[in-house]
């Protein structure tokens, strides 16, 4: 039962992505093109999907367990730490260049052709040699 | 054609609702990075299955649903050096920061998680930094 319901989530996801455009490298590059022929949908797709997770964040604080048991994930880390925001300016440079980011880039393997299939391999591999990274990050404070 | 900002708010809501799903029924935050870094790390361990499940999903549903519809377009960039950097920073990035767009951006902004939004800063930022530099400044992309 988990397993299906993981499916089904990662299908309806991949839908999402897909009919909000957001597997379409122009339009996220057209978001991130402030200086160019700027494309809103975007925001309207991150708008659309904190509306039911909000919600879904709501019912999780009032209920005891999640549906199939076990527990709710644990409240955000409070700490901001310096992983944060390297990190997120490494992908934000990555997600500039291709318009990939790593959900779309899943979702459309089967229609990405060679380009999207080299994207995948290499975010693989960053993925892979992350944790070592990591390591060497943590020693060098 | 009808609204791009349309199809945006409707996958968006879908995408939200696969969230949900894996919250509230499944117990865990749907990031597409950590779900697959997890996999390919060797960090998953006893839910592999789950993950494995979830991106099955991810990846046969669109594929599916784009086939019948005649096929799709990612119009990724045909310079494939590019798109293998890109790829590494995105995979790395996201696995340092431990989360991406739908992790970070739609999770932790919808709980409002300080660590989602920072993140969520981040990553738009040096995505907006790097398609301008590297679209209207060197003419790369």
């Amino acid at each position: 039962m988990r397993y299906l319901t993981a499916a089904l989530s990662g299908a309806v996801f991949g839908i999402g992505l897909w009919l909000s455009g957001m597997t379409d490298t122009r339009k996220v590059q057209g978001w991130l093109d402030v200086f160019g022929d700027w494309d809103p949908t975007l925001a309207f797709v991150m708008g659309g999907a904190i509306v039911p997770m909000a919600i879904a964040w709501q019912i999780a604080a009032r209920g005891k367990a999640p549906a199939l048991g076990g527990d709710f994930p644990a409240p955000p880390e409070p700490r901001l730490g310096r992983n944060l925001v390297i990190g997120s300016v490494l992908f934000g440079m990555g997600w500039g260049l291709a318009g990939l980011c790593p959900g779309p880039a899943m979702a459309s393997l089967s229609w990405g052709g060679t380009g999207g299939l080299v994207f995948l391999v290499a975010m693989g591999v960053g993925m892979a040699a992350a944790p070592p990274l990591k390591a060497r990050m943590a020693e060098a404070v | 054609m009808p609204a791009d900002w349309l199809w945006g708010l409707f996958g968006g809501l879908l995408i939200g609702s696969a969230g949900a799903i894996y919250l509230l029924v499944n117990g865990r935050v749907m990031g597409a990075s950590g779900i697959l870094g997890g996999v390919l790390d060797g960090s998953a361990r006893d839910t592999m299955k789950e993950r494995l499940a979830f991106i099955a999903g991810l990846v046969i549903v669109p594929a599916i649903a784009v086939f019948l519809v005649g096929g799709a377009e990612t119009h990724v960039t045909q310079n494939l050096s590019i798109v293998a950097i890109a790829g590494l920073l995105v995979g790395v990035g996201t696995r340092i920061a431990n989360g991406c767009t739908s992790g970070h951006g739609v999770c932790g902004i919808s709980r409002l998680s300080l660590r989602g939004i920072v993140a969520t800063v981040f990553y738009i930022g040096a995505g907006g930094l790097t398609v301008v530099l590297f679209r209207h400044m060197w003419g790369v992309i």
